[in-house]
Order: structure tokens, then sequence, then C-alpha cells
């Protein structure tokens, strides 16, 4: 057997030896290789694959926290949460859906349109996603569900929260919430960092402006899930935190007063403290019922609020515009006084009507006033002074004077919906319009017609700032806890503590860092007491609304914007507002401040084709502002309360 | 020097095979078996269910076949290699056949008490028969076309009949190993040139017989993000399991990636995943180095043998051996293709773990009779 020669061997040992030698070295550099592979995954990247490794085996159900409460300035809630009773189902866990549907018919109002639709959502998401049946079942639903539970395999009836108001009469003030859609993800941002599937979001009023921070922290159920997706078991639990609670500068009790005087006419209300800018109340009818978005509005409900003549869904207050009328004629008269373009001594006669140009310009007086200063062209509307007034004065310096007032621009920064409005001037018609402007429109303009527009609130402000003194103010329709006292809040403090203590008025300003809108405050003086006039003087234009009683007296200037104007055969005919179509009739304006000795309050009510202001808008504010000084007293204990509890 | 025993000597007492076992790997196999057992019973979900039950006795009955080979004269071993190769590829062709069919591919004969996977045994039997053939062959001979048309035929033969089953990941693993043992006996690197050319030139005729999804396992370790819930998802969730591990792993039953079932093929390829998230870093470190001990304890045992025959094999084994650990370890880190290769002894599986106990056992048996003759 020995057919080798032993050197045949050694030579065959040394050539293998020697190969296997370059294999052994290629090993070790492929164990280090393994080695360092290793290490790079387990040491360095270590962070990266556990959080890969969780995001594998954890599951996240979020669900939405109580929403934050909008409450009034007593602490009321307006807009609350409730308990309501829903049912759930996770396809996972449910045998048969279809079955399970067709049961559930049986006990709960279930429509064959909504099963579809439920069917088709099942369709689109994952199994082990909870789909919603119905999220709001009423009481007696949800305990028969509850006796035939074992029946339904797969059905989870759940308890919840969701928003509820407690009345229509905020509805525009604090708008409403209903589900998120599609276009809401768009918009907002953070709601796509929410993540929660049919979430009720804020849609209009502060409810939208507030949504971010009235939804609060999300809460989790965090499962641990297998690779195909089912449930281990629950490993944690987060509630989330509450949304944050606001509290406005409402008065609920004012608020429904005024929602209820309101009640037969389409308008708006808005009463405003003249020195710390709070709104007391904001109020546009008709009204709707927030509480209908809330679990989603049926479409015959909504078809009738979107073809309401009235247009409910609209916040007349700040959405609407309208021609301010004769209201505006407090700042004709200012603007003229300030600009020295005339004085309060000018006369002017007024026979109905004047010429200009060949045009003729009406006064709403037919057979005229005669011969009237500024105090009675204010007290009674005279449009023909104003005219005169406004063809000396001008249209810019007008705008200027109307935009230190508050016109033109938006008062308050919390709602998505408000609108700015229109204050004319040569330069906007050019820019908007492309003409020049004319002389016939400065005197339409004078009177409150023509191309201005503006929201029932402004108007408010534009009257609170008179009704102060001239001061610029502030206004505010949400506090916040680190709110600091307003300037004026301070002079009105210090005027209350010092009475008789008189301060010039350049000292007020000095001391308290006022801002005042005035070159000479006589002039705002002297508009104050045309107002004055107007409604507690004999002919005065809202005499027939003034109260006798002095603590609830009031001064105001009524105001009727034209829809369209009279033609000559109708003022001829002296057609009254009365007689012709609704929609035709001028919206009738009523701004006025209250009570006149110590003013606090301005308020203007519009109504919607009302005819004149002095019959459709004023006997409205009339009890308003009653109602308003009867509830002073309360609020100004309360805030002092809270001002001690600071 | 008649005291001294004759390096022929022909048969040992019980006692002397015994102290001529190679304890350092032996215990080394035993202590990576009690490993296996245990990843096993973790991978069934820690229960002992079918898989961790059956891996448990299969290694019990293969380390006793393992001494049972060891204790048999490797000149046995030498003697039947030839036989041992034909009835493998008598099996192949069976297989080809009447194999039984398992997710579209055909590769085990159903033996009643086990379905045997011939080709496992065939990359033991490869290096065997090569050891063997190479082992009468004097080194003048070894590059002679003449010599080389038996080997060329001996690898081709069942590599092509395994690629066909199709296995991709056995098939490739028999011709290395075929391939090595050839180099080792002393073929030139010009012939292995030539071939590789000839192979280069016919590989693209090769590649388009390949099944769509071995087209895909290669294209997906190219780029394994680009189709994450597909082919990808293997090697991504692999690289999580082991990358979450850490530096002391989640412990023993806690591997969150293998429980809930997001490691594919945990039993078999993936073994090394689920023994990796649960015992980190440094339990893999301590796992590389048993296989690298084993190595090495196989290439001194090749190195001490004085027969080529048990030089051959022993060396041919190591390296095959060393080929399974890094491919199925490479494979699992992602820096290899999935081509499905069970990692020794670790990995479930009846005919890839009898495979490697058989070719341990024929180490040992080189080392109980280093230094016999074979004739």
């Amino acid at each position: 057997m020995l057919s080798f020669n032993s050197s045949n061997i050694a030579s065959k040992t040394r050539t293998i030896g020697r190969r296997m030698f370059l294999l052994n070295s290629i090993k070790a550099v492929v164990v280090m290789g393994i080695f360092v592979r290793l290490a790079s995954l387990q040491i360095s990247e270590v962070s990266k694959y556990r959080s890969l490794a969780d995001k594998n085996r954890f599951r996240e159900t979020k669900f939405a926290p109580p929403r934050g409460v909008i409450e009034d300035y007593f602490g009321n809630e307006i807009a609350s949460n409730t308990r309501i009773y829903q049912l759930h189902i996770t396809p996972e866990n449910t045998p048969n859906i279809s079955k399970l549907l067709t049961r559930l018919k049986s006990l709960i109002n279930l429509s064959d349109r909504r099963i579809t639709s439920i069917q088709k959502k099942i369709i689109k998401q994952k199994k082990w996603e909870t789909t919603i049946i119905s999220d709001n079942l009423t009481w007696s639903e949800f305990s028969r569900l509850n006796l035939f539970l074992h029946e339904l395999e797969g059905a989870i009836p759940i308890v919840s929260v969701a928003r509820i108001y407690k009345n229509d009469a905020s509805a525009h003030a604090i708008g409403y919430v209903s589900e998120v859609s599609p276009r809401d993800m768009r918009n907002k941002k953070y709601l796509s960092k929410l993540n929660i599937s049919g979430i009720a979001v804020g849609k209009t009023g502060l409810e939208s402006t507030l949504d971010e921070d009235m939804l609060g922290s999300p809460g989790y159920l965090r499962y641990e899930v297998n690779a195909y997706g089912k449930k281990i078991k629950q490993v944690s639990i987060d509630n989330g935190k509450k949304g944050k609670t606001f509290r406005t500068t409402l008065d609920n009790e004012v608020q429904l007063f005024a929602a209820k005087s309101l009640e037969n006419v389409s308008g708006a209300v808005c009463v405003m403290d003249i020195y710390n800018g709070d709104i007391i109340s904001m109020v546009s009818s008709p009204s709707f019922n927030p509480n209908s978005f809330v679990h989603g509005i049926n479409q015959n409900e909504w078809n009738g609020l979107l073809n309401n003549r009235d247009k409910p869904m609209i916040n007349k207050a700040i959405s609407g515009l309208y021609p301010p009328g004769s209201t505006i004629k407090t700042l004709t008269a200012l603007s003229a006084l300030e600009n020295d373009v005339v004085n309060s001594r000018l006369t002017v006669r007024c026979k109905g009507y004047i010429d200009l140009h060949g045009e003729r310009f009406h006064c709403w007086k037919k057979e005229g006033h005669g011969l009237v200063g500024m105090r009675t062209a204010l007290k009674k509307s005279c449009d023909v002074y104003f005219y005169e007034v406004a063809r000396r004065l001008g249209i810019d310096r007008l705008a200027n004077t109307a935009e230190k007032f508050g016109l033109g621009k938006k008062v308050l920064q919390n709602y998505r919906e408000e609108k700015a409005g229109t204050v004319p001037n040569t330069k906007w018609k050019i820019r908007e319009l492309g003409k020049n402007w004319y002389l016939g429109e400065t005197l339409h303009s004078g009177i409150g017609q023509g191309y201005f527009l503006s929201t029932p609130l402004q108007l408010t402000l534009m009257t609170a700032q008179i009704a102060n003194g001239g001061f610029k103010l502030k206004p505010r329709i949400l506090l916040h806890e680190n709110d600091q006292v307003s300037n004026l809040q301070k002079y009105l403090d210090h005027k209350n503590s010092t009475p008789g203590n008189i301060m010039s008025t350049e000292d007020q300003i000095f001391n308290f860092g006022l801002q005042p809108l005035f070159r000479n405050q006589e002039n705002i003086n002297l508009v104050k007491d045309a107002m004055f006039a107007a409604t507690n003087e004999v002919g005065g234009t809202s005499y027939r609304s003034r109260h006798k009683n002095k603590k609830f007296m009031f001064a105001g200037k009524t105001g009727s914007s034209q829809i369209k104007r009279f033609t000559e055969e109708q003022r001829e005919a002296e057609v009254k507002q009365e007689n012709i179509s609704y929609l035709e009739r001028d919206h009738a304006w009523f701004v006025a401040f209250a009570p006149v000795s110590n003013p606090r309050y301005a308020i203007s009510v519009l109504v919607e084709h009302g005819g004149s202001g002095s019959s459709a808008a004023a006997p409205l504010a009339k009890n308003i502002i009653k109602k308003v000084l009867e509830r002073h007293q309360g609020r100004s204990s309360y805030s002092n309360r809270k001002m001690e509890n600071i | 020097m008649l005291y001294n025993r004759s390096s022929f000597q022909s048969s040992f007492s019980l006692r002397e095979k015994f102290f001529n076992l190679d304890l350092v790997l032996l215990f080394s196999i035993l202590l990576l078996g009690i490993i296996s057992i245990f990843a096993q019973f973790s991978s069934s979900g820690g229960i002992f269910d079918y898989y961790s039950k059956s891996h448990a006795l299969r290694f019990s009955v293969f380390f006793l076949f393992f001494l049972g080979v060891s204790f048999t004269p490797i000149r046995f071993w030498h003697n039947s290699s030839f036989l041992l190769f034909l009835s493998l590829v008598g099996m192949l062709l069976f297989v080809k056949f009447y194999g039984v069919q398992s997710q579209g591919s055909r590769r085990w004969v159903n033996l009643f008490v086990i379905n045997l996977q011939p080709s496992e045994l065939m990359k033991i039997s490869i290096i065997l028969f090569l050891s063997n053939y190479y082992h009468k062959i004097s080194e003048g001979d070894v590059n002679k076309i003449k010599y080389l048309l038996y080997p060329v035929l001996a690898i081709m033969a069942p590599f092509i009949l395994v690629l066909t089953q199709p296995d991709l990941g056995t098939a490739i693993l028999i011709l290395l190993s075929g391939v090595v043992v050839t180099w080792l006996a002393g073929v030139k690197w010009k012939i292995f040139a030539y071939l590789s050319l000839a192979a280069l030139i016919f590989a693209p005729i090769a590649i388009s017989f390949l099944k769509p999804y071995q087209k895909s396992r290669i294209l997906t370790f190219l780029n394994p993000d680009a189709d994450p819930l597909g082919a990808g998802y293997q090697i991504i969730q692999s690289k999580i399991a082991i990358g979450s591990g850490g530096l002391f792993g989640k412990g023993f039953l806690n591997g969150s990636q293998a429980y809930l079932n997001f490691l594919p093929e945990k039993h078999t390829d993936f073994i090394f995943t689920l023994y990796s998230e649960e015992f980190g870093f440094l339990g893999s470190v301590l796992m590389v180095f048993l296989y690298s001990l084993i190595t090495y304890r196989i290439i001194k045992i090749g190195t001490e043998t004085r027969s080529i025959f048990g030089k051959l094999f022993c060396y041919g084994f190591a390296n095959a051996f060393f080929i399974y650990v890094a491919v199925n370890m490479s494979m699992v880190l992602g820096l290899l293709p999935i081509v499905g290769a069970p990692l020794p002894i670790l990995s479930y599986g009846g005919s890839s773990m009898l495979a490697i106990m058989f070719g341990l056992g024929i180490v040992m048996s080189c080392n109980v009779y280093k230094n016999n003759a074979i004739g």
C-alpha cells in the first residue's frame, strides 16, 4: 500500500499547508469584518435600531382630551363639555361586521346610508383601528346596547365627552366645533401634529382661533402589537392634558337679553366698556344652534341655514358690512372742528335739499330744518348741514378721522371672519376703482352713505372712543391672567377715587399715558353734548326712546344706511319705508353711550332693513342699555374681587 | 525503538481512543449544542413546542452519532467516500423526480423517520470524495487535464442538481467546498482563472435560468430599502433586531422582534438574529469566538494528521464550516444577500445538523486515528 514515497507526501503537505495559511488569513479578516459589523449595529447605532424596534412593537391609539371651556366674565360656562354615549367597533375583533351592523340597526338609530358609509370606511382603514358607529347615542339607546352586549361581539360602548353650548345667543361670538375635515388638516398645522381621526375642531369664532390651546395635548393608549398588528397587551395609558379654559369679557345675561331683543329681526348688537375695551355683549341675529354641528349637522338643517334670507351663519357684528349712515355725522362734525374747517357756530339754512353742479342732494326731511347750527344739526340729523360741512372738509380729512376712530380696520384679532370694512378716500378710489373722486361723493360720504362700509363693532368702538373723552381704546373679548390694567382703567380708577379733583387734559394724558385722538378735547365734548341733545331734548331723533330715569339716561345717534336711493317719484309721493319691499328698506342704526352723567358703556344696534334708526334700532338699544347698567354694579364689584385675588 | 508504537498501528484500545479525542473541540460542540437548544426554546416563544423539542432530540441523537463516527477508523471513511458520493448523487437525482416538494422546490427525500435533504450531506461528501481523490494522485499529476476532469465533473454534477432544485445557497456552498479542496490539493491559480472566465461567460445564460424570486433576492441585497415590506423586509427586520439588542441584549426570552413575529425564519436562517437580540454584542462576540474556536481546532487536527486524506478533509471541512458561519452571519447582518444558508448546529434543520455532525465526526476520527495509515 505504500505507493507514495515520503518526499511526495512532504511536498504535498507543504503545498496544502501554504495554501491553508492563506485561507486562514482570509478567515481572520472575515471574522474582523463580522466583529466590526456587530459593533456598528449594536453599539454605534443602537439607539436608532432601538427606536425602530419600538416603532415595530408599539401602536398608539390617540384620543382627544376634554376640550377647554369658554366662560363668560363671571365664570359661567358658555361652551362646556358634556358626557356623551358612543358606540365603536374594531374590525379585527368583529367576526362578522355586516351581521353586527344589521343587529345594531334594530337597537339604535342607524340608517342604511350610514351603514354603507361605515362599511366603506372600514375597508379603507387598518383592521385594528376603531370605527365610530354612532357618536351621540341617547341614554335609552345606550342602555339597550349594554343589555344586548353579549350578542354584539366587537361592539364597544364608550362614554366620552363632547362640546355642549348652553344657548344660541353667543353662537357667533363663540363659534362652534365640528368633526375635522380634510381642509382643516391642510390649513391648520397643529392638527396634522395631533392626528386624531374624527376629532372635533373649532370652525368659527373663538372656537376656531383658540382651537390649538383648547384642544389640549392628546392622551394615548399604547399597545404592544405583533408583526400582524394584533394587540398583545396594553402597555401604558396617558390621559392627556385638558385643553385650556378661556374667560371672555362677555356677560352671558346681557347676551341672552340682547339676543331676545333681536329675536324677530335680523341684526346685531355690540356693547363695549369705554374704559377697558371689554366687549360686554356681541350678538348677531338670527342665530343658529351650535350644538347641531358637534355631532354632524343633518342636510335639511344645514340647507335651512344656508338658504335663510337673513343669513344666520354670518356674525353680523363683525362680518356684516353696512354703510354707517348718519352715525358718522359725529365724526364729520368732529373732523371739521378738529381741522378748523368750520367752527361750532356755523349755521346753514336747510330747505330740504341743496343743489351742487346740477345735482340735487336731499335732506331726509323733505320740508327742511330751516336755519340750523352744529348742535341742532346733529340732534336732528340734518343732512344738508353735513353736506355743507363735508364739502368744506373734503373726503381725505374725513377719512383720516374715521380711521383714527377705528373704522376701516379690524377691531379684534380674535376672529378669522372679521371684516375690515372700507373708509374711502381719493387714493382709495383710484386704487380700487381706477376713477377720480367726485365732490358729490364727498357729500354722500359726509352723511355715511356711498363707499363707507363698517361693522357694528367698529361703530361701537367709534362711539366708545368719543364717549371716553377721545382716547384710544384697545377692545378685547378675552381675559388673560397676565392682563395689564389698561391706562384708561387707571385713569378711571383715579377719577372715581378722587371726585372733584379735576385734572387738566394735558395732565391726564401725561400721568396715565393716554393716547388722545383729538387736538382739542372741547370738540369731543361738543359732539357728546349734541348726542345728548339728540336723545334727551325735544326734537332729537331718538327722543322717543330716551330713559327718563337719570340713572339710565343715554346719549345716542341714529342712522339709516340706504339700500336703494329713492326715485324722484317715490320722494314726491313721500313713500314710507314700511311700504317698500323688505329687502329694499334701509338698515337701521343706533349708536349710544350711557350713562350720560358719567359714561361707561358704548352700544351699537343694527337692524337690517329696519327702516329708520329712531324707530327700529333706538328702542332696542334703550332696553339693552338699561340691562347693561343694571348689571354694572355686579360687574365692577366682581372685577374688584378678582383684583384682590390677584 | 521497539518500545515505541508503530506509526502504522491499526488498533487502539477504547481507553486510548478516548484520550485521543480533542476535548476542546468536543466541549465546544457540546456548548454550542446547549446554546442552540436554548435559542430554539426562545425562538418558540419560551415553550417546548415541536421545534424546540425536536431540535433538542436531534442534537442528542446526532451528538451520539458524532461520537460513533469519531470512533470509526478513518480508513473506513476513506474507503467508503466514493460510494457515499455516488449514492448521494443518486439521491439527488431521485429527489429531482420523486422528492418531497415544499415552497416551490424539491429538496427532500422521504425516509419515513426524517425528511432527508441529500444536498446538505453532499456539502460534506464532496469534500470527502475530493480528499480521497487527491490523496491518491501525485503532486505532479494534479494539474494535468486528465486528472482535472474528474473533480470538475464531481463538483458540477451536484452543483447543477442542487441549483435546479432550486436551492441557490446550498449549490454555492457545495461549489465553494469542492473548489477549496481542489485548490488546497495544489491545482494552479491559472486553471481556476480559466474556469472562472468560462463560468463568467456562461453566467448570463445561467442567470436567465434563475427563478424570479432568486433574482429578486440579489436585487434586494443591493438596495434593501427599495421594497421595505417585500423581500427587503427580512434584512431590515433582522438588522433592527440585532441593532436593538445593544451591548448586553434584551435578555433571554425578551427579544421583542422575535417574540412578536417580526423576524422571519427565526428557527432556521435567522436564529443568530434572535440570539443576538437577546444576548447583545457580548453574546454575539462569544458566539463568533465559539465558532472560530471550533474552526481553529479542526485546522489544528488537520495539521497534526499525517495522511493527505485526513489533512485535506480537515482543512476542506474547516473552510466549509467557516464559510457556512460567515455566510449566515453576514447574511443576517445585511452584508450578503439572503441566500438561505443555515448556521451550523444553531439552526433548526435535521439534514444540516446531521451533515455538520458527520463532518465533525470524521475530523474527530482523524484525531483519534491520527497515526493510522490509510493505505
